[in-house]
């Protein structure tokens, strides 16, 4: 039940996006159409239940006072997070162009971009600072690349339909990605404060 | 001469008076069906067009207008313990509600056509119908003493961004209406949620209930005389204290005591016929369903969107029963109906042909998680003791994203019998 709460919990109701506002670069700037979404939505959920579990992994055993050093490298969590997440995503790109070029080119730079993509090192610190154990982790890397993806491709959907609009001039493009993040982040409120926990007897 | 020469005549110069022009056009398109026809593409051609369609659904509404008005002064007169019955003194209770009510719906108009008639001016087009529904609902789903500054905010921002911004009439991702009042129910928690703000007139001071007519009181002390020379009964002086004034909705009631806590102030058939607290226009179950017959019959609003969400509520609220976690849970599933204002979303905000699917199969599917969803923020959700305001505007951003992949799959269909 605790991971399903876990799950729950980062995909709708904590969502990455649309309640911590982290990774919204690629999220504004990727979300054109909806096949693109998905394809990099696929990405970020790939690198995050990768990178999350092997940053539990390098927290604990390398960088935590029971690991190989006998002695606390936590200063040094940031740059191996990153490191991990580099190496991880040189992978991804690299399947992908292999197996999709088409997705490649659309994607471009947002793809080694999602090194520096807030969301995925958001999720490995808040992973740490929420103290989960490795399954745990597993679920949350999953979970919140789920509502990741979730956020994109609403988004992506959006303005695809949207095309069709007569957008003010001074709006078109970012301005209304804008406008419709903040009303995505209005819609999910309705889910913001439901603790699944609280409905199940211990 | 006929009438529609002599309106004629009284058009405005287009290049002189641009604005007047617009206004006078507005107006005009709404008396009278314009003589231009759609020229090229493939168009439907049918003798009802946008306005005739949207002032259909305002008349559709015009039933929960009137027990609006009466519930208001009811609802005042049960509180302060006079004249509680129903078929007493009603000619103040409707001169209560229409105080309350007349301010909320020419503010909504004001401030929203203002908005939209400033914009149908500037990108140079005729004025769009859209405000017409949208301002019938406002006052509908508010409090009835809700501060008029607020409301014209919570208009003006949801006219601004919730429609103009995304281009305007039938552009729209989320419910105009309902943007209106998340704002105010977000922005102004105060003004619109807890128990003591569904009954008018009425404010506390150390602890103690008084009456409070507020800046109407003129008009009802005007009237007074009034009622006074025909021998009627009166309203009576300001500020008179009200004793064991609960207000609590039968929501409230069943969050924190179950099926059980909720009769003992209402009986069902208080509720089913709406002499409860709560927003002026979703109280009477029985008049929203028969402005949604019309719409149905007019074919105007959406039945599988309807019909979806009814079952979306029923199915949700069965797992609820079994699972009976809480009291609120334990709530038969068909009680459901009777509070709060599931009947009113599903009639008239839910099927806003412009924010929901748009594909027969979407719809199914986008009703059904209305109920779903509304049902889990207003059992699971212990912030908001309802939930399908904020149902519908979760399932508007999910409807493009809905269609995409039913357009998407009916292609391919097609393409396999290529």
């Amino acid at each position: 039940m605790d991971l399903l709460n876990i799950f729950l919990k980062s995909a709708f109701i904590e969502n990455m996006v649309l309640s911590y506002f982290l990774g919204m670069c690629s999220f504004l700037a990727v979300s054109k159409s909806v096949k693109t979404a998905i394809g990099l939505g696929a990405a970020v959920i790939f690198v995050l239940a990768i990178t999350v579990p092997m940053n539990w992994l390098i927290s604990e055993l390398v960088l935590g006072p029971k690991g190989i050093f006998k002695m606390d490298l936590t200063f040094l969590r940031f740059i191996l997070f990153i490191a991990s997440i580099a190496a991880m995503v040189q992978l991804v790109e690299m399947a992908v162009e292999k197996f999709s070029p088409s997705l490649y080119n659309a994607l471009g730079i947002f793809l080694p971009l999602i090194t520096v993509n807030c969301a995925i090192l958001g999720a490995a610190l808040f992973m740490v600072a929420r103290e989960y154990n490795f399954s745990e982790s597993v679920v949350y890397g999953v979970g919140s690349g789920f509502g990741w993806f979730l956020a994109i491709v609403l988004m992506a959907a959006i303005r695809e339909k949207l095309r069709y609009s007569h957008v003010p001039a001074p709006l078109r493009g970012l301005g209304i990605a804008f406008v419709i993040t903040a009303f995505l982040g209005i819609a999910f409120m309705s889910l913001m404060g439901i603790n699944p926990a609280n409905y199940f007897a211990k | 001469m006929a009438l529609i020469d002599k309106i004629k005549s009284l058009e405005p110069d287009k290049k002189k008076h641009p604005f007047l022009h617009t206004v006078y056009d507005g107006f005009f398109t709404f008396l009278y069906q314009p003589a231009t026809v759609t020229r090229g593409g493939v168009h439907i051609r049918d003798g009802i067009d946008l306005k005739r369609t949207m002032a259909m659904v305002v008349v559709a509404m015009q039933l929960c207008y009137l027990f609006g008005t009466y519930n208001i002064g009811q609802q005042y007169f049960m509180a302060i313990g006079k004249h509680a019955g129903y078929f007493e003194a009603i000619h103040l209770k409707i001169l209560f509600g229409l105080v309350k009510i007349l301010p909320i719906w020419i503010v909504t108009h004001l401030v929203g056509l203002g908005v939209e008639f400033y914009f149908a001016y500037k990108k140079g087009h005729g004025i769009e119908e859209g405000f017409l529904v949208t301002g019938a609902l406002i006052p509908l789903i508010m409090p009835p003493d809700i501060p008029l500054w607020i409301l014209a905010i919570a208009v003006a921002f949801a006219v601004l961004f919730a429609k103009e911004a995304f281009g305007g009439t039938g552009m729209n991702i989320w419910n105009v209406a309902l943007v209106a009042r998340v704002f105010v129910f977000f922005a102004y928690p105060g003004t619109i949620s807890g128990d003591s703000v569904w009954v008018a007139g009425l404010t506390s001071s150390n602890g103690q209930v008084v009456t409070d007519f507020g800046g109407s009181g003129w008009v009802l002390h005007l009237f007074d005389k009034l009622w006074a020379s025909l021998g009627w009964s009166t309203f009576g002086a300001d500020g008179v204290p009200v004793d064991g004034f609960s207000g609590a909705t039968p929501l409230a009631l069943a969050a924190a005591g179950g099926w059980d806590a909720v009769t003992q102030h209402y009986t069902p058939s208080e509720m089913w016929w709406g002499v409860i607290p709560g927003s002026v226009g979703e109280t009477s179950k029985p008049l929203i369903i028969v402005g949604a017959l019309m719409l149905i019959f007019m074919r105007i609003a959406s039945w599988r969107i309807m019909v979806s969400m009814v079952f979306g509520l029923a199915i949700t609220a069965l797992i609820f029963n079994a699972w009976g976690f809480n009291p609120y849970m334990e709530v038969p599933w068909y009680y459901h109906f009777y509070m709060g204002s599931f009947l009113f979303a599903m009639a008239f905000m839910a099927t806003d042909p412009v924010t929901a699917s748009a594909t027969n199969t979407g719809k199914w599917i986008y009703g059904f998680f209305i109920g779903v969803i509304g049902m889990i923020v207003r059992i699971l959700n212990p912030a908001y003791p309802e939930g399908w305001m904020l149902a519908i505007l979760f399932m508007n951003s999910f409807a493009p994203l809905i269609d995409y992949f039913i357009v998407e799959s009916n292609m391919k269909k097609r393409l396999r019998r290529v």
